[in-house]
């Protein structure tokens, strides 16, 4: 029965019934008739301190829950707060729905109080955008929303909607039909064709990898690759946003691939006669100089978005599916297949990489950042979710913290956006209040929404945080030692007492500047109940190794040098 | 090279800004792009000329898919297609030079739309190679003003363009 509704109550009507329980926003002039309809709807509001933050925390929740998250914040400065986090989400194509207030329609254009054109801005980093200025187009633009957003290659659909809209009244019915949009995006042809060409490239592969990106997690493919990656028997390599889509502890994965990839990852891509990529798109952080990628190698392309095909890497076998579906055909057709010799000699490849690795060293008394994280991934086994920031810490999480679980990873791939761990863990929490949720930050990155810390504490929010604190911003420093002769422009960072800060908020700080005390503040964060901030005090002047500089080929890496010199030079910590 | 385009598209507010945010942000150069009705209710039609190779254009293609409000896109690159350009060209008209202007008009299927006392304006339509002919016999005549609509296109024979599933 239609019953007498305002626009803002249609909002929250439309998100109860997309199954929303929890938002993250901000209120302010044109979205206040929103929020006072909100307080009769049973969702959870979770009130953040910039609105950048609540983009990154419904980034979190989705990349966590598998769900869509949701944004909202009032029209002008709140909506172009927003922007970085719609941008991150695009890039990693985060479902995501954004609300945002807009002045009343009759003052669209006419430069009112806190009017802007979002729908705009947002132009091209949304999935798709809805600009509403009558309140019976409320419900049709949020369902399209959300059927946009999670539907296909995901991201993220911002809905602006103006005071007016919002304040309007109508009788108002639920509409449980679904979604029909005037054209829906199947798969477009050749799939099956695709297929067979894709059998018979793997049939004559005597040295496969598989690549195995973020599409396993979208499709929810993660049983079908690993059944499809023993059938097969292929090594599989994984991106940055791949890990934890395939266990890490399987003898099968051979890790990270890419710029900061591990070595024999990267030297069996670019020897490898095959390349069959799940999910991913070749970004050139994966592929260093596209020129000379893998060139002896045929490749077996499958993803949703059409447009991914054929853009970086031509694919002689190019499948536009969903990842689970097509796994499942080519299971039935692709039969069994042995390459022992080929896992052996990659496994050999290895070689002095163990002895490179900075675990290795014996204690000099210094922090690494490393050990941090490798101490994190031991008490944790392996299955705390992991936010991170951007940067070396970043790098260093995917190569030491080894993900058994999918969703166990949130961080900001494509975009690269320093600020999103914190805020990222916050939503990740809400979303897997279950789980044991790390924020692993560096110095840098943590300073620009260390406000949402206040959020945390508001909310009463669970979360650890581990800031990799080398007083520089770190990886921009690496760069300057390797490419631009050691000239600190700009990278020295001052940060204030972390510990003062957690105590501040009525929060735990904990310092930590030996190797040795590192597992028993890290135990102590985890038995503590509210949100916990350490400040690991690490090498100043470490690097990530391997390191393929950008542009480079592939296997051109800058290895950790066997004996380091810089532990021998090692400045004391700060 | 040039490349032809159609596309099909939702009649809706912020659809032509979407679209050309394709060519902007890959930075793919527009030579002209035109805008109109179908006979299909809710439904325009885009002709696209680009400047580009064939790899750019099925990019450009594959990126137009991703729009939502994008229906149908047709490359008529390859195909025969029927193609139109129409120029508006008001020329002086001083005198001695009205019978050099009625040759042309006579030899070229220009028509007279408009005579004043200092100008005479003319429509010519066809193939845009045909119209680049007329204006350049128009050019020493002296041209005051001129407008060219940009090129339209429909592929030769039976088969049609049609959103008529999508509606």
């Amino acid at each position: 029965m239609p019953s007498p509704r305002t626009g803002a109550q249609i909002i929250w009507e439309c998100l109860v019934h997309e199954g929303v329980n929890t938002v993250f926003g901000y209120p302010g002039g044109a979205i206040l008739p929103a929020y006072d309809a909100m307080l009769d709807y049973p969702v959870r509001h979770v009130l953040v301190r910039h609105e950048q933050g609540a983009t990154h925390m419904a980034d979190g929740y989705a990349r966590a829950g598998g769900g869509v998250g949701v944004a909202i914040a009032t029209s002008g400065p709140g909506a172009t707060n927003m922007v970085t986090g719609i941008a991150t989400a695009m890039m990693d194509s985060v479902p995501m729905v954004c609300i945002t207030g807009q002045v009343p329609s009759k003052l669209i254009g006419y430069d009112a109080f806190q009017e802007t054109d979002i729908t705009g801005i947002t132009l091209p980093i949304t999935k798709h955008s809805y600009l509403v200025t009558r309140i019976e187009d409320i419900m049709p633009a949020m369902k399209e929303a959300f059927h946009l957003a999670k539907s296909g290659r995901p991201g993220p659909v911002l809905v602006d909607i103006t005071k007016d809209a919002q304040q309007a009244k109508m009788d108002f019915a639920w509409d449980a039909s679904p979604v029909r949009m005037r054209r829906e995006r199947p798969a477009p042809g050749g799939t099956k064709s695709g297929i067979l060409k894709a059998v018979e490239l793997i049939k004559a592969s005597r040295k496969p990898v598989i690549l195995a990106g973020q599409g396993i997690l979208h499709s929810g493919a993660m049983a079908e690759v690993r059944k499809f990656a023993e059938q097969i028997n292929a090594p599989v390599a994984m991106t940055l946003l791949g890990l934890g889509a395939f266990p890490a502890s399987h003898p099968l994965n051979i890790g990270m691939m890419g710029m900061h990839g591990e070595a024999w990852v990267n030297h069996a891509i670019q020897e490898a006669d095959l390349l069959l990529a799940f999910g991913m798109r070749f970004d050139d952080r994966v592929t260093g100089n596209i020129k000379t990628y893998a060139v002896n190698a045929k490749k077996i392309h499958i993803d949703i978005d059409p447009s991914e095909i054929h853009k970086n890497v031509y694919a002689d076998a190019a499948i536009c599916a969903d990842l689970r579906e097509a796994l499942k055909d080519l299971l039935e057709v692709v039969g069994k297949h042995d390459h022992e010799p080929w896992l052996k000699y990659i496994g050999s490849m290895k070689g002095t990489a163990a002895v490179r690795d900075i675990q290795t060293l014996p204690d000099n008394g210094h922090l690494y950042a490393p050990h941090v994280i490798n101490d994190i991934w031991r008490i944790t086994d392996g299955n705390a979710i992991i936010a991170t920031d951007v940067g070396q810490h970043q790098m260093w999480e995917a190569q030491y913290y080894k993900h058994e679980a999918p969703r166990t990873l949130i961080t900001s791939g494509g975009l690269g956006t320093m600020g999103f761990g914190l805020p990222a863990a916050i939503g990740a929490k809400m979303a897997r209040p279950d789980a044991e949720v790390w924020a692993i930050v560096g110095d840098g990155g943590f300073q620009m929404t260390q406000a949402e810390l206040t959020t945390a504490a508001q909310e009463g929010v669970k979360v650890n945080v581990a800031i990799i604190n080398n007083g520089f911003l770190g990886m921009v420093r690496q760069w300057q030692e390797f490419f631009y002769d050691r000239r600190y422009a700009a990278t020295p960072l001052r940060s204030p007492d972390f510990v003062k800060l957690a105590e501040a908020h009525g929060l735990l700080g904990l310092r930590v500047d030996k190797r040795a005390d590192v597992l028993e503040a890290v135990e102590r964060a985890r038995q503590d109940e509210g949100t916990v901030v350490m400040d690991f005090r690490v090498e100043q002047e470490d690097s990530v190794y391997p390191m393929v500089p950008a542009g480079a080929d592939l296997d051109a890496m800058i290895r950790r040098p066997e004996k380091s010199a810089l532990v021998e030079t090692a400045a004391d910590p700060m | 090279m040039h490349h032809t385009l159609v596309a099909l598209v939702e009649d809706k507010p912020g659809v032509l800004n979407r679209v050309a945010l394709v060519f902007r942000r890959r930075a793919f150069n527009i030579e002209s792009l035109t805008v109109g009705r179908t006979a299909e209710p809710g439904v325009s039609r885009m002709t696209i000329v680009l400047d580009s190779d064939q790899t750019s254009a099925e990019r450009v293609t594959a990126y137009l898919y991703k729009l939502v409000n994008v229906l149908q896109v047709e490359d008529l690159g390859n195909v025969p297609a029927v193609t139109r350009d129409l120029a508006l060209v008001k020329v002086a008209v001083a005198g001695h030079d009205r019978a050099a202007l009625l040759r042309v008009v006579d030899e070229t299927r220009a028509h007279i739309v408009d005579t004043g006392d200092q100008t005479m304006t003319l429509e010519i339509t066809g193939e845009p190679p045909h119209v680049d002919a007329v204006i350049s016999r128009l050019e020493p005549l002296g041209i005051v003003e001129m407008v060219r609509t940009g090129q339209v296109a429909m592929r030769r024979g039976d088969t049609a363009l049609s959103a008529a599933q999508y509606s």
